[in-house]
């Protein structure tokens, strides 16, 4: 049992987890598939997962029913690029901090992680901060709400990793390494952006270096020769994987610059950029990263807060979108989760700047960031078979008067608009409890007068 | 060094050796309330000293010739208190290793004029690393605090070296002794593991870093260990490992000790040590109440840190702190009776806490939320010597045992009760004199600690 807030809304959607091994069907809905069109009609989940989108489907009995006449069904929103639901997000000591995760520090009680849920997010992306030019590893989450850590993780997501140019990574006079007492202390590399480039290959170099160290051993020992294996390098590994394709890159970036420079040494190392972050110059070289093959993933009209974010314009998205690059919409939220929550109206400003379709809206918050994390086998669309995250909400989810009214993950509901509005009154009665009983202890622990009487 | 590891050597026939001239050898306390822990209550019962362990113990015993006896009518006899995680016995300000690596690192700070050490050059370097320093070779009979310790019952601690990351080894000690070394019961009861603090700016700066840095270590460790091996198998093919001491110090941990304040923390840390392949002691456990199930699931001991969490008095009024903080300041004092209800092994800790006394007022308000007594006082002795491998020991009166006693005028825990004298190693010890109040004495009470002025109000 968790004891925050909606602590105690977790345990009366326990209840209704009950039926997620058994059959769920959602009827008479406004189905936005995303993938496969628009419809009226219904879903029918098992197991958690879809086993029937249509029209006109099969309902068992015995079925929980919810009628969702005049609602709208979305498939869960994944937002690419988050930073919620962590005790750390940034190892900003050394300029290469592969060797770290948030994955291990990950606040199973953060509340953001409800927050997201009340705003339709179902799948988020929890990225290592931008102070590095090679961050740390990432964590893919989804929203269950009450979960212990490793039961919020995407199991089935492949690894990823953050990288970050320009400004963040740059700033020089961070201090690093261990102040010894008396000793100078280290101001850290690099204070450029030629520096950011430098930190990549070097890093890149030596990951060449261990992997072949690594080729060597194993070639002396199925030789049957004693050899010493290499010591294990947790800052090398992650970046052999990179190396290998085994792990993805997420590179926080926004000028034109910069993006060519990580495209050309990612090409000089043989990988591979899974997206591009913020690339809020993303329009200057959108035929550059459709043919490189990389994903963008960016703010809908949200500039200028820093230097190199002014050269932003809201129709980024749809023109990358249009030049063929694969575009997804995110929050970067860490506390709060503020845009979080309105994911679903960022992706609507896409029709009006851009004029883009519903559908392609919608995918920038749905299929698209699913493609991006390569977990568009299970989530990103209604499909039969995809794993049953979906959102239900009163009006058109495009629109900024829906509200969501239900949320499942895995075929599990997390959130319900009504329950939570239901709960609140009894949360604030117990808490109003809490306060009046510290009251009491304290004036009945409070020391008497120490003078003599 | 070569001194203090004679006195380890001198400390395994510690027990058996004679004590000094001035402190009587046999003791006998007679007609008291012996509460054995172990065992049934005598409600009038004696307990026989000789040399440093107790001799005997019942309701029927025949004093022997020769014996110091202490009248115990009205007297209680509990055996010594133990501080289940603590710095008792290292004085404040002990010289530490500074914290400046594992490899080649001078623990001495250079004289003047002489250049600065080497920066650190990142993970490697290990800075924060002092799993060579052990707690053993840090405790002194001079520590101040030890006198308020010992007014409070306590007769033992598991103390720890503190700075840096990893702070080094802990040691299970008597809270007295004719010298430092033969304070020490059990010298190496497993590493300490911090995971934040430790007062540097360089890697790891974050939490998630300090996962990843333990990790490491004990990958190097491992690695370190196998280059031995394989070096002692083959020393014309294998390069010759160079000696660490950082290394040498994990690898000699029997467990390691982390801490993890509520049920995400201790999920961390149980994941983390099934990596390092390590026994893990978990310590604090503020949110105690919420840990008890997966702590009793995994077997896994804990160490409370009893210094129940109040409303900051410094704190805007105004501010209304979430339901969250405010369950917990309400729920932690609970956690004793629910780890108990759970069946989980558990002792506590001063940590955090000036004053010794403090400790058992701390469980007081435990016992009137609904723990047993019984429970409170396994947790102060036989729990805290069974967790940190002592059991067969200390932790309760019977015979055999190390002659560690704590003797009040009543029940432990009733807040009138004062303790009348500690035995340690079989050697009585008074409670320090009670400083007056402040306000007519005007001078700031010397010894550290010293609880009298709440004394005085009853």
């Amino acid at each position: 049992m968790r004891i925050l807030t909606i602590g105690a809304l977790s345990a009366t959607l326990c209840l209704t987890a009950g039926f997620a091994q058994d059959v769920t069907v959602i009827q008479n809905a406004t189905i936005h598939t995303v993938t496969k069109g628009t419809m009226k009609g219904s879903i029918v989940i098992r197991d958690g997962k879809i086993a029937e989108v249509g029209e006109k489907v099969m309902t068992p009995s015995g079925a929980r029913v919810i009628d969702a006449a005049g609602k709208h069904v979305i498939p869960g929103i994944i937002d690419c690029h988050t930073h919620i639901a962590v005790d750390a997000i940034n190892e900003g000591s050394v300029s290469v901090s592969s060797m770290v995760g948030v994955g291990d520090v990950v606040n199973s009680e953060g509340k953001d992680i409800y927050r997201a849920l009340a705003g339709g997010v179902t799948t988020a992306n929890v990225l290592h901060g931008s102070a590095n030019a090679i961050g740390g590893k990432n964590v893919l989450l989804k929203m269950r709400w009450g979960k212990d850590a490793d039961a919020l993780v995407f199991q089935e997501a492949m690894p990823s990793i953050k990288f970050a140019l320009g400004e963040n990574p740059k700033r020089a006079g961070q201090a690093t390494g261990f102040q010894a007492p008396g000793a100078q202390q280290n101001l850290r590399y690099p204070g450029t952006r030629m520096g950011v480039e430098d930190v990549i290959r070097e890093a890149f170099l030596h990951a060449q270096e261990y992997q072949k160290e690594w080729k060597a051993y194993e070639a002396k020992k199925s030789k049957g020769e004693a050899a010493l294996p290499p010591r294990r390098d947790l800052q090398m590994e992650p970046l052999v994987e990179v190396l290998e394709g085994k792990r993805l890159v997420h590179a926080h970036c926004y000028r034109a610059d910069e993006i060519l420079m990580l495209l050309r040494v990612a090409d000089e190392f043989h990988f591979k950029i899974a997206t591009l972050q913020h690339v809020l110059e993303g329009y200057k070289l959108a035929k550059e990263i459709a043919a490189a093959g990389v994903g963008a993933s960016t703010f809908s009209d949200w500039w200028s807060y820093k230097v190199e974010a002014y050269d932003a314009i809201p129709y980024n998205a749809a023109i990358m979108h249009k030049k063929g690059v694969l575009v997804s919409l995110n929050s970067d939220d860490a506390g709060g989760a503020e845009l979080m929550r309105r994911l679903n109206t960022e992706a609507g400003k896409m029709a009006k700047y851009g004029g883009l379709t519903e559908d392609e809206a919608l995918a920038m918050i749905t299929i698209n960031p699913a493609k991006q994390l390569r977990i568009d086998q299970y989530v990103g669309s209604i499909e039969t078979g995809k794993q049953a995250d979906l959102v239900i909400y009163d009006k058109d989810p495009l629109s900024i008067y829906s509200k969501v009214e239900k949320v499942f993950i895995d075929g599990t509901q997390y959130f319900d608009r009504e329950k939570d509005l239901e709960e609140r009154p009894r949360q604030d009665a117990r808490k109003k409890g809490l306060l009046e009983k510290e009251k009491e202890t304290e004036k009945r622990n409070a020391p008497q007068s120490r003078r003599p009487s | 060094m070569l001194l203090k590891s004679l006195s380890l050597f001198l400390l395994a026939g510690a027990a058996f050796l004679p004590l000094q001239a001035e402190p009587p050898s046999l003791i006998a306390i007679q007609d008291a309330r012996i509460i054995t822990v172990s065992g049934a209550v005598l409600e009038k019962g004696t307990v026989v000293l000789r040399d440093g362990i107790i001799a005997d113990v019942g309701a029927a015993i025949i004093i022997p010739k020769g014996a110091w006896v202490v009248d115990g009518k009205g007297l209680t006899v509990y055996p010594g208190l133990i501080d289940g995680f603590s710095t008792w016995g290292i004085p404040d300000g002990a010289p530490v290793a500074a914290p400046t690596g594992g490899r080649a690192a001078v623990a001495v700070p250079a004289p003047a004029g002489t250049p600065a050490p080497a920066r650190s050059q990142g993970p490697a370097d290990r800075p924060g690393t002092n799993s060579w320093v052990t707690a053993a070779d840090l405790v002194k009979t001079s520590d101040r605090r030890l006198d308020a310790a010992r007014g409070a019952g306590f007769t033992s601690a598991a103390t720890f070296p503190r700075p840096g990351l990893v702070g080094g080894h802990g040691a299970l000690v008597n809270l007295a002794g004719e010298n430092a070394g033969r304070m020490v019961v059990e010298p190496g009861i497993g590493l300490l593991l911090s995971m934040g603090g430790g007062g540097y700016t360089g890697y790891p700066s974050s939490l998630m870093g300090m996962f990843s840095y333990y990790r490491q270590l004990w990958i190097d460790a491992e690695h370190y260990k196998l280059n031995k091996e394989m070096y002692a198998q083959s020393p014309a093919t294998i390069e010759r490992p160079g000696y660490d001491r950082a290394l040498e110090g994990v690898l000699a941990a029997k467990k390691v000790f982390l801490p993890a304040a509520g049920p995400m923390q201790l999920e961390r840390a149980l994941k983390l040590a099934a990596e390092l392949k390590a026994t893990p002691v978990i310590y604090g456990a503020v949110e105690g109440y919420r840990m008890a199930a997966v702590l009793k699931k995994t077997a896994t001991p804990v160490i409370l840190n009893v210094k129940w969490p109040v409303k900051d008095r410094e704190a805007d009024p105004e501010r209304i702190d979430s339901i969250r903080t405010l369950e917990l300041r309400d729920k932690a004092p609970e956690s004793p009776a629910a780890l108990v209800a759970a069946g989980v092994k558990f002792a506590v800790s001063s940590d955090g806490i000036d004053n010794p006394k403090d400790v058992i007022k701390a469980l007081k308000r435990s016992i009137d939320l609904g723990l047993k007594k019984e429970d409170a006082l396994r947790a102060l002795t036989l729990s805290a010597a069974e967790i940190h491998g002592v059991g067969a020991r200390l932790g309760s009166i019977d015979k055999g045992k190390i002659a560690n006693l704590v003797v009040t005028n009543g029940d432990l825990f009733d807040d009138k009760t004062k303790v009348q004298m500690v035995f340690i190693d079989g050697v009585k010890y008074l409670p320090p004199p009670e400083t007056p109040p402040a306000p007519r004495g005007g001078a700031a009470p010397s010894a550290p600690g010293n609880e009298t002025q709440e004394e005085v109000e009853h």
